[in-house]
């Protein structure tokens, strides 16, 4: 087969396409499912391919369809649940953390809620406070919750399709910022969720740059633009935020000896934090030649004002700036 | 008698806007034996068998939490016996059955299964959650029971989204769905009404109305002490049905569940009751509420079991004698079952961390 190019919302769609075919148990449950929008392409005609049983437009009830989506994953189903925003999912907060997320554990392994919850990062626009939320270091907390944060298309189509596939309940989280992003991208495979791990998607040697999702894009911009100021960075995409691991990180750091880790998230108690604390705790003293640095969002909800939304959301420049600045003397 | 009984339980009655529940919920009335006309003996025996099974299983989970032997939180059905009892009747393998706190009442109802809840209300390994689950969380999916939860109306759209599944299984199962007159004040079961409305789905909304959400009676949360409202309001068909009287709570929940599996949809049944015990424990805790206190000696004259057992009597088909061996009987049963459990092992400790993922082959 051949390598094609696709963008990241044509990778999420060919995922799509391909459950539906390939495996009669999937099934898609959500808001707008049957709206001519169909979420920024990414599920064009699903429902006039696959028809209006697979593919369910629903009440506005996020409790009751995540909850129903968890009951019919008990029943041998595949549902995936797509959540427009981010924002909206939490109303059905319970249902993931307490209900999906816990049953496997406190049944003694007898059960278990193979459903899988897609919900957009959908941000800019002067769309506010409460359209343009990026949670997933809430979700990343829980055990039992595996979140999957794709930052390529190939990793939008193939962790998607390994997202439905895993027997675990699963956050897919996708961001409208990276639809248009495209890649070359060998032809699908189905691949074992519970063994991917971070990757290191762009090799350097003076600094690890940490990203999920856009934020992983926004490293890649700036490793671009700090090359030119001879400054090599190594950039490790998440690709899975729970369960974490921590090989990759480790080694990429002992290597470069310098690490900023970047994330679309708040600070306190955030994913970038945790990602610090998690390689510090395992590489020597001594071995970081600069304090570690963490760029997110400033501790503050999403302004409306474009003037400030110019100022909240993170820069490749920014990113290039805090880390020039590590190898000051 | 039986007249005033059809009026007050007539939905389009109710229907009107007098969500009340009248007669069913005055302490002083349905004191009496239970109607058996034309019904088997056998499956009335049986049925008096499982309740009585039942609540000596209840009485001793209490004494034991009393005794502080048990310490995770119990949530006794002691009184609610027949609603899970009456239902179970008509009830097969791959149907189903969801429940809530106070869930050891459906969970036996349908396996009998004494030893694997005591062992679980242990936290041993033998029990029927593996010692992970505790009281409150119950499981045992080759008898039907997919999973009880404490948070009050979550596991209403999980039984929801079980029905889902049958429906596309198309093989006629039903999904059940037991909670309390409390969870009818939750989001998640008003929006699992409407979703198992308009999707049609196969599934049983059972709601035990025992008239208290903890420490609050009905009248201190809600405008109107029937919960049938909501069903109508969502246009889901209705009944209430006596609680305590196992012979019509298991007829009306026959034809509810044979409605579903012939793809009617979902059907709500309002069984009404009384909770003896408190909200947690083996206590009476008659120092909450609304005239607790005063209610609950006549509440226990509606008692489930005694109002079948003086039917059965009526008819010769149960002599005096005959009941005070079975709970003989059955005492031993249970008092063996709970040396059993006592003896079993305790989880390993790698079982903290096995269990998180289904997906075993990751820590």
């Amino acid at each position: 087969m051949e390598m094609q190019t696709i963008t990241y919302a044509e990778g999420i769609l060919s995922a799509f396409r391909y459950l539906l075919s390939t495996h009669p148990e999937v099934f898609v449950f959500g808001q707008g499912l049957w709206s001519p929008w169909y979420v920024g392409t990414t599920m064009t005609d699903l429902d006039k391919e696959f028809g209006k049983r697979r593919i369910i437009d629903s009440p506005v009830s996020e409790v009751a369809v995540t909850g129903a989506a968890i009951g019919a994953a008990m029943g041998g189903y595949r549902p995936i649940i797509v959540h427009p925003r981010v924002d909206f999912m939490m109303l059905a907060v319970d249902q993931i953390v307490t209900q999906a997320a816990k049953w496997t554990h406190m049944f003694g392994g007898q059960t278990n809620a193979p459903l899988t919850i897609r919900g957009i990062v959908n941000r800019g626009g002067e769309q506010g406070a409460q359209h343009s939320q990026a949670m997933h270091s809430w979700f990343a907390h829980v055990p039992g919750l595996r979140v999957v944060m794709p930052a390529t298309p190939e990793d939008a189509r193939d962790l998607l399709i390994a997202s439905v596939l895993s027997d675990d309940p699963v956050l897919y989280i996708d961001d409208r910022w990276l639809y248009e992003t495209t890649q070359v991208v060998p032809p699908i495979s189905e691949k074992k969720l519970s063994v991917q791990k971070p990757k290191i998607i762009r090799e350097g040697t003076d600094c690890t740059l940490v990203g999920s999702s856009y934020s992983t894009q926004l490293c890649l911009d700036a490793a671009d633009l700090l090359e030119s100021n001879s400054i090599s960075c190594e950039v490790v995409d998440l690709r899975v935020i729970n369960p974490l691991d921590y090989e990759t990180l480790v080694t990429s750091v002992e290597k470069t000896q310098r690490l900023c880790v970047v994330d679309g998230g708040w600070s306190n108690c955030g994913l970038a934090g945790e990602i610090i604390a998690g390689i510090s705790e395992r590489i020597s003293p001594g071995t970081l030649l600069a304090r570690p640095i963490r760029m997110t969002l400033p501790d503050a909800p999403a302004p409306t004002s474009k003037v400030l939304e110019q100022v909240y959301y993170c820069k490749p420049e920014q990113i290039c700036h805090r880390v020039a600045s590590m190898f000051e003397r | 008698m039986l007249l005033e009984r059809e009026v007050i339980s007539d939905s389009r009655n109710l229907a009107n806007g007098h969500y009340e529940l009248g007669l069913f919920a005055n302490p002083d009335a349905l004191h009496e034996a239970v109607d058996i006309t034309g019904q088997d003996t056998r499956l009335l025996l049986q049925q008096l068998r499982q309740m009585v099974l039942i609540r000596k299983a209840e009485e001793k989970i209490g004494d034991m939490v009393t005794a502080g032997t048990i310490k995770c939180p119990c949530h006794l059905g002691i009184g609610q016996e027949a609603i899970a009892v009456g239902l179970s009747t008509s009830l097969r393998s791959t149907d189903r059955v969801f429940g809530a706190h106070r869930s050891h009442t459906h969970f036996l109802a349908l396996n009998n299964d004494v030893d694997s809840l005591f062992s679980e209300v242990l936290g041993k390994v033998t029990g029927c959650s593996k010692g992970m689950g505790g009281s409150m969380h119950l499981i045992d999916k080759a008898h039907g029971f997919w999973g009880s939860v404490p948070i009050v109306a979550a596991s209403v759209p999980i039984a929801t989204g079980a029905a889902l599944a049958a429906k596309m299984d198309g093989k006629g199962d039903v999904a059940v769905s037991y909670f309390g007159d409390g969870a009818v004040e939750e989001g998640a079961l008003q929006e699992s009404l409407n979703l198992a409305s308009i999707m049609k789905l196969p599934i049983i909304f059972v709601c035990e109305n025992n008239f208290f959400a903890s420490h609050m009676h009905i009248s201190q949360r809600q405008s109107l002490n029937s919960t049938i409202r909501f069903a109508h309001a969502h246009g889901i068909p209705a009944q209430i049905v006596d609680g305590n009287d196992v012979v019509a709570m298991a007829r009306v929940a026959k034809e509810a569940i044979e409605r579903s599996r012939d793809d009617l949809g979902p059907f709500f049944i309002e069984a009404v009751t009384y909770r003896w015990r408190g909200h947690v424990g083996p206590r009476e805790d008659t120092d909450v509420g609304v005239k607790r206190n005063e209610d609950l000696g006549r509440w226990k004259l509606r008692d489930p079991i005694q109002r079948l057992v003086g039917a059965l009597e009526m008819f010769n088909h149960l002599k005096v004698n005959d009941y005070i061996k079975l709970e003989s009987e059955i005492q031993d049963l249970i008092n063996d079952a709970w040396l059993k459990a006592e003896d079993a092992p305790y989880p390993e400790h790698h079982a903290l961390l096995d269990l998180v993922y289904f997906d075993s082959k990751v820590k």
